[in-house]
């Protein structure tokens, strides 16, 4: 690890609460780092999404199991690390949200809000053999429109009704 | 912050003024113990008031989707009033904005169940 990155990890308690303190604490660091407004908003709702999964589909909320939550800060990005003590999950066996036969699917989108929220989206196998989300966004350029602003290169797209 | 809610008759239409955050736990808990509530009381014209909901993860957007479901099973229609950005955006990406009927305008919204 590069001296100038910042390190920061904690284990979570596999129950609802833990998804609020995850977020909160991503979203002080992402503050901190110089994220603006609308990319914070990303980076909460992913970090959100991450531990969910981890909490539901990983642990299967199952109390005696944890998450494990790390973020680095290096010089160019901020990059979180969701790990569960589950059997793991490949990318591909993950239905599309998108598909006509999944829209009104009550589950399934979490995966899809990570990959859209954040510039690199990842799952590997873990060192607990559960599986390990890893996901980064750029931080912003000093001055530049998303740094504590409203911009943000990953936008969702405008669209009036 | 937590979400809360409250309703109110609009002739055959109830509307659901929501406020806060519809995430996992209380929250999406709350929006189907609502839904469920008023199905239980044969009100099947549902308007979802979410000018004061700024914030849904994936736990909230599967709970609207579950209650959109419910009440069509029900021979009802349950449809959007006043979406903030975020929801909206929300909405557009995952394509539920195609599911859903979203209006801007409750005179509007109220006419479309007629």
């Amino acid at each position: 690890m590069a001296s100038d990155t910042k390190h920061l990890e904690m284990t979570l308690e596999t129950q609802v609460e833990s998804v609020n303190l995850a977020e909160e604490m991503c979203l002080r660091v992402a503050e901190a780092a110089g994220f603006g407004e609308d990319d914070c908003y990303r980076i909460g709702m992913s970090v959100r999404e991450g531990v969910i999964n981890a909490f539901h589909y990983g642990n299967k909320e199952r109390p005696e199991k944890k998450i494990h939550l790390a973020v680095d800060l290096t010089a160019d990005k901020m990059i979180i690390h969701v790990l569960d003590e589950g059997t793991g999950f490949k990318l591909s066996d993950v239905p599309d949200p998108l598909a006509e036969e999944n829209l009104l699917s009550t589950s399934g989108r979490g995966i899809f809000l990570m990959r859209a929220f954040m510039d690199e989206f990842d799952v590997v196998s873990g060192r607990t053999g559960g599986a390990e989300i890893v996901m980064s966004k750029k931080l912003p350029a000093p001055g530049s429109a998303s740094r504590n602003g409203q911009g943000g290169q990953n936008a969702a797209p405008q669209q009036e009704a | 912050m937590a979400l809360h809610a409250t309703h109110r008759d609009a002739g055959q239409v109830t509307v659901v003024e929501l406020s806060g955050r519809i995430t996992l736990g209380d929250g999406s808990a709350l929006l189907r113990t609502t839904i469920r509530g008023l199905l239980a009381e044969e009100r099947r014209l549902i308007l979802l008031n979410l000018a004061d909901v700024d914030y849904i993860d994936s736990s909230g957007i599967g709970e609207l989707v579950s209650g959109f479901t419910a009440v069509k099973n029900q021979s009802g229609d349950l449809k959007l009033l006043h979406l903030t950005k975020k929801v909206r955006d929300l909405l557009q990406i995952t394509k539920l904005f195609t599911v859903f009927d979203v209006f801007s305008d409750e005179t509007a919204a109220l006419r479309s169940f007629s």
